[in-house]
């Protein structure tokens, strides 16, 4: 018996379905043997997670809620991602976001929302770009990998907003509880319609906006298309003489806002106010949402859902079965893991021929 | 300050630089046989967790300690798998093995929390610890402390000294010549993914049995990124990796005796600096190899690229 792996000719097609579809079916079998190991039912908890995402309708308006910040950031990765700049940094950029936001809707609160909302996005925006930054520019003056340094500046930009909430901006009214006074109404985005929608905001529709605006830009612009070039790396990208360095800049820059304005929609929308509470990790999850999604916005948005709907379910399941919310790192994390070992069949091919008996049919150009 | 708080603070130094040393000699290897492993983090918070409780389970700490360097070898044979197997991107799959491991580490461990250990207690080596400075500084500390200041030699030796290490090497450099000469580079880069898993694991399990004697969540603390951070610091040398580990423990003990001591300065940005100088260790080298036009300090040649099956 002799293995063969050639490299795929052309696309799998539906197989595509079915090698994703087997990665998360054995992603959830390793999660439900953990389960019976921490001494929880094993497959009944896997069916009250999912009945928890998926069942009610509650549900299913409280994961497109989440689905938001995780949506943006994991848009903002797989820019970056295209061109392997590995930008892990989205939970920072996140975190100053709001922070940049928060700092327009304390310092300017007496503005109408027409006004301070463009503001808070705006300040949310520049804030992010700029954490995003950094590595951008560590990375092109002094050849500094952007993968360590867009981690440490998650933490760091944790910590930032931990010290404002703690600190100076602490609301004198909150009973010692580290959070901003309430924003002023005209900084917070309403719910669209609270009785029938439940939690969802108007902040949703930055996704499809954002999602056309990167469909568009790496489809139909110079730019979008150099970008795409550079994926091959960053010897490449110079040898073609490609715009390396600026579309580093770019990327990085571009992803870092995106991040920021997540984080001022998440705090200026679901909590009215900046508190720790909402760094949940979604910048974590948006990394294993662009690479499932293998960095295609439609794929994205589908994808992004679908981890916001495990995260819905991962609470019930922390209710009902007492299961820490660690639960869910795990979930993600073993998706990723099954994921990117499954994506091995869609560009190769394995076979059982041996390799003299496949050349003698001619497969090999 | 007094000098006997000065030499306090240096022997928690040390103390606080062992862990991050097992793991950066770890990091090392994996990196010297071509696979980038940013899963460390997962990897020691969870050896964290294992050591702890096999120490807990069979109340020895030498078992303990045993299990969290297998459970580190374990988690990182699935990076392994991943990426010499199914030839996954290794960015991406040492960032799900870290999410993976922590995730692991906090599942089963909430139900220990706050529970402590004996672990591994400190004790002088004979004659050594009479020395004056030095001899409290290193030598009144714990076994796994000892072992550790062999580790970097015998890490060098491994890897320069023997023909294991040396195509190992090969595995990291020229894997297609290393494949040409009849080595199995695979094979070889699996192999020195999980001895590297194998030390960081040792690095989790000193956190939990010998340094905090406890149990709670979220002990590893990022050292395993500073880890990562640390092989670019030591220009992937074992020697240089005790000074960058060691010099890092004794911030970390000097941010902690500040904290303890309580200033003025706000605990979250004080909490900042070891991150901010993780930051800092990657850029020194960067500029004193940009003053010195590049040479010393390469990353082996094939690191992080996978390699590609034939035909």
């Amino acid at each position: 018996m002799n293995l063969t792996v050639r490299k795929r000719e052309e696309s799998l097609g539906w197989g595509v379905l079915v090698v994703y579809l087997g990665a998360l079916a054995l992603a959830f079998g390793v999660c439900a043997l953990l389960l019976t190991l921490a001494g929880k039912p094993g497959l009944g908890g896997m069916l009250i997670l999912f009945r928890g995402a998926f069942g009610q309708g509650y549900s299913l308006l409280d994961s497109l809620t989440k689905a938001v910040p995780i949506f943006l950031c994991a848009l903002g990765v797989a820019l970056s991602f295209r061109m392997q700049i590995w930008n892990i940094g989205a939970e920072g950029q996140f975190a100053l976001g709001a922070v940049g936001g928060a700092w327009a809707a304390l310092t300017f609160a007496g503005l109408p929302g027409i006004v301070l909302l463009p503001l808070v996005f705006l300040c949310a925006m520049t804030c992010g770009a700029a954490w995003g930054l950094i590595p951008a520019v560590l990375k092109l003056r002094l050849g500094v990998s952007e993968v360590i340094t867009s981690l440490m500046l998650n933490y760091i930009g944790a910590l930032l907003l931990e010290f404002l909430v703690f600190g100076i901006w602490r609301d004198p009214g909150s009973f010692g509880f580290p959070m901003t006074a309430e924003f002023s109404s005209g900084a917070q985005i309403a719910r669209i319609a609270p009785g029938v929608l439940g939690k969802l905001h108007w902040g949703v529709l930055a996704c499809p906006l954002a999602g056309v605006a990167y469909a568009l830009f790496l489809s139909r612009t110079r730019l979008g298309f150099e970008l795409m070039a550079c994926g091959e790396g960053e010897r490449v990208a110079r040898y073609a003489q490609l715009p390396y360095g600026f579309l580093v800049l770019l990327v990085l820059g571009l992803g870092g806002a995106l991040a920021g304005l997540a984080g001022s929609i998440e705090s200026s929308a679901t909590l009215g106010r900046l508190q720790p509470t909402m760094l949940m990790g979604y910048g974590y999850t948006a990394i294993v949402v662009a690479w499932l999604a293998r960095l295609k916005p439609w794929p994205i948005a589908f994808t992004a859902y679908l981890l916001a709907s495990f995260r819905v379910g991962v609470e019930v399941l922390q209710l009902e079965l007492q299961v820490p919310a660690a639960f869910g790192s795990i979930m993600e994390g073993a998706i990723l893991l099954f994921v990117i070992a499954g994506q091995f069949f869609l560009s190769y091919s394995v076979s059982l021929a041996h390799p003299v008996v496949a050349q003698a049919k001619g497969a090999r150009p | 300050m007094s000098p006997e708080l000065i030499i306090a603070l240096l022997a928690a130094a040390v103390q606080a630089g062992t862990p991050i040393l097992y793991a950066t000699l770890g990091e090392i290897i994996s990196e010297k046989s071509g696979v980038l492993n940013l899963g460390v983090e997962g990897v020691m918070a969870f050896a964290s967790f294992a050591g702890f409780f096999v120490c807990l389970v069979t109340g020895s700490a030498w078992l303990g300690f045993l299990a969290g360097g297998l459970s580190g070898a374990l988690l990182c044979g699935l990076h392994s798998l991943v990426c010499q197997v199914f030839l996954g991107n290794q960015v991406v799959s040492g960032l799900a093995l870290a999410i993976f491991g922590v995730g692991l580490s906090t599942f089963f461990g909430t139900p220990f929390v706050g529970q402590s250990t004996e672990g591994f207690a400190k004790f002088a080596l004979p004659g050594l610890a009479k020395l004056p400075v030095l001899g409290p500084i290193l030598f009144q500390q714990d076994a796994l402390v000892y072992l550790c200041y062999l580790m970097p030699v015998a890490v060098w030796l491994f890897l320069e000294r023997t023909s294991l290490g040396l195509r190992l090497r090969a595995a990291g450099e020229m894997p297609a010549a290393a494949a040409a000469a009849g080595l199995n580079p695979r094979m070889l880069r699996a192999l020195g993914t999980m001895a590297g898993g194998f030390l960081c694991g040792l690095g989790g399990a000193y956190i939990s049995l010998a340094h905090m004697h406890l149990w709670a969540t979220g002990l590893s603390g990022g050292r395993g990124w500073v880890a990562v951070a640390l092989v670019v610091f030591a220009f992937w040398r074992p020697g240089r990796a005790a000074l960058g580990a060691f010099l890092f423990g004794g911030f970390m003990a000097f941010q902690l005796r500040l904290q303890a001591t309580g200033t003025n300065i706000p605990s979250s940005l004080l909490l900042m600096l070891p991150y901010a100088l993780t930051i800092l260790a990657l850029v020194a080298p960067a500029v004193r190899a940009r003053a010195a036009k590049g040479g010393a300090g390469a990353a082996p040649a094939a690191l992080g690229v996978n390699i590609e099956p034939e035909g």
